[in-house]
């Protein structure tokens, strides 16, 4: 049970639920930028919450298949190939031992997951998979996928081993085949071009000025390419403190902190993001909008939207509810 | 010499703020002290020991202590926020705190080899320079000093350091550079610390470390740990190169 890395794709890693913790040795959690897309996918081929996936950015790898395996691809549309004809995202898939599976020009958004029943079988590092680069530790070597890489996959559940053989028992002509069902659509959003991010004012906002404060609310701002998983950098106007605000003291910094060096240029901080950081913490990107975050590539362009405490973590909580009862109707599914 | 770390007598009630919809932040002072870090150990040992459902983690830092939680997992009343249902908690818990007297034997100070200046430190020209110093006398100082590992941040083992003599206090590059190698020894305004991997970043770099502070085969993988106390080695550069790979 494996497979097989012809081409590795730009940046193709392992990532699983991340690594809690361990913020205070001043390890991130690190794991998925999309958390949602990583959930539907291991959901939609029966893995456990938290599974070991692909996370797949802008230009995918190409892949072979070298036993029958369930599949589902989630978050960007990437173009994905599988044996020649286009993959539906945000489906169950099986598949048959040869097949391959390639990407062509990203479509929308930026990170793509692609889970496989059983999950990737890589060893854990401080309890987890994920691969978490700036440290080189997890997933593959903790390093992204290379070229003649041999991704062992582990022991799939037995209700995605009979849905498996049900669905290609059904077509024994066919390379692949789809299950006919999908998750809400409002867990699976095809990405915007240019979304309207709700953000929450961030501890040092008012040591911004007003015009600074009034620009970050009503301009656009690019994704540079000088982005990563740490951090997406923006480009856009200056945003400034005032000139007798003080030079910050390190303090915790958290997924969606924007935040701003002395240049003005904004960091929206991502899954790898440094535990604590000195800079002034502008705004924090609403959690429910974390995957709309990490779905904007370098050269797309972003905006941002005032949202209070209360209702954001309504938001957040009301998505969490989602992922659970597509979890809990998946399995569900399985046991009828 | 090991010095004693006294805690304070009373706690000072912190300023309590959220970070986003996971975390809140308690804020003990605006300043670095060794009063205000003991404080922030033992509220964080306090709870620690006496955890609410949906606690995740805690981050101590400098003048704060940021409490991470799930949401979904922290029991509400009426229509309250789970945010503030946290608050609510910790202010309860923090009133309750029993004034706290003890003494924590520190033992002796880590030593941390260290190359400064040339290729292993190309800010320290930058930083004699605002602190009007030769770069003998402002490696003579920091090598000199005695310091404090207040918290691991930033980057994994990285430690944030009580210490630097005010006079070396120098302000953060403009710009942070792309990639700074690990071991680098960088001060940053009023802080000076080690970068233990590679990563961007944006603080003065006057010196180089061949000691490895990030060690993920190790149960505890930062090599420092808050509360230690710490001292800088001057070396040379033929004794980098050859400083032992494991420790």
């Amino acid at each position: 049970m494996s497979l097989h890395v012809l081409r590795p794709g730009l940046l193709t890693t392992i990532q699983d639920a991340g690594r809690p913790g361990y913020r205070q040795a001043g390890i991130s959690v690190g794991g998925p930028l999309d958390a949602r897309a990583l959930r539907v996918a291991n959901a939609l081929v029966g893995n456990e919450p938290g599974a070991a996936a692909l996370e797949i950015t802008l230009l995918g790898p190409t892949l072979r298949f070298t036993a029958d395996h369930l599949l589902a691809l989630t978050g960007a549309d990437l173009s994905a190939i599988l044996d020649g004809q286009p993959l539906p995202l945000n489906r169950a898939v099986a598949v048959r031992a040869g097949t391959e599976l390639a990407f062509g020009r990203p479509r929308a958004g930026c990170r793509a997951y692609l889970a496989v029943a059983g999950g990737m079988a890589v060893p854990a590092v401080l309890g987890s998979r994920a691969t978490y680069l700036a440290a080189g530790i997890g997933g593959l070597a903790g390093r992204a996928l290379q070229a003649d890489d041999v991704l062992a996959v582990a022991e799939p559940s037995p209700a995605a081993v009979q849905l498996r053989r049900q669905l290609l028992g059904r077509s024994p002509g066919l390379a692949w085949v789809a299950a006919p069902w999908f998750p809400a659509p409002a867990l699976t959003p095809r990405p915007e071009p240019t979304p309207v991010l709700r953000a929450l004012r961030g501890p040092e906002y008012e040591q911004f000025t007003a015009a600074s404060q009034q620009a970050f609310w009503k301009e656009e701002f690019q994704v540079t390419p000088a982005s990563n998983r740490m951090g997406s950098r923006l480009e856009g106007p200056a945003l400034l403190r005032s000139a007798q605000a003080p030079e910050l003291l390190s303090a915790a910094v958290a997924f969606g902190t924007v935040q701003v060096p002395a240049g003005g240029q904004p960091i929206v901080l991502l899954a790898d993001h440094q535990t604590t950081g000195g800079y002034p913490r502008l705004a924090l990107v609403a959690a429910a909008d974390w995957p709309r975050l990490a779905q904007v590539p370098p050269g797309g362009s972003l905006r941002f939207q005032e949202i209070g405490l209360p209702e954001a973590q309504q938001l957040y909580l009301a998505q969490e509810q989602q992922l659970r009862q597509l979890e809990r109707a998946v399995a569900l599914r399985r046991s009828m | 010499m090991p010095l004693p770390t006294r805690l304070p007598t009373t706690i000072p009630p912190p300023r309590l703020y959220p970070l986003g919809e996971t975390a809140v932040v308690l804020e003990f002072g605006t300043g670095i002290s060794e009063a205000t870090n003991a404080s922030i150990q033992a509220v964080a040992a306090y709870l620690l020991a006496h955890p609410f459902e949906g606690l995740q983690e805690l981050v101590p830092a400098f003048t704060t202590l940021t409490v991470f939680y799930a949401p979904w997992q922290v029991g509400t009343v009426g229509g309250e926020s789970p945010f503030e249902a946290v608050a609510a908690h910790l202010r309860n818990q923090l009133a309750q705190l029993p004034a706290t007297r003890a003494e924590v034997a520190t033992g002796p100070a880590v030593e941390i080899p260290v190359c400064y200046g040339g290729e292993f430190g190309p800010d320290l020209a930058a930083v004699a320079r605002h602190c009007g110093l030769s770069e003998a006398d402002v490696v003579a100082r920091h090598a000199g000093a005695d310091y404090q590992v207040y918290f691991i941040g930033f980057a994994p083992g990285f430690p944030y350091l009580g210490g630097l003599p005010a006079g070396l206090a120098t302000p953060r590059r403009a710009s942070p550079r792309a990639q700074v190698p690990a071991g680098a020894v960088g001060i940053a305004g009023a802080q000076t610390g080690i970068y233990s991997l590679p990563t961007p970043g944006g603080w003065q770099l006057i010196g180089r470390t061949p000691a490895r502070l990030f060690r993920p085969e190790a149960a505890d993988p930062s090599l420092l740990r808050a509360g230690q106390r710490l001292r800088f080695v001057p070396i040379t550069a033929e004794q980098f190169h050859h400083w032992p790979a494991a420790r």
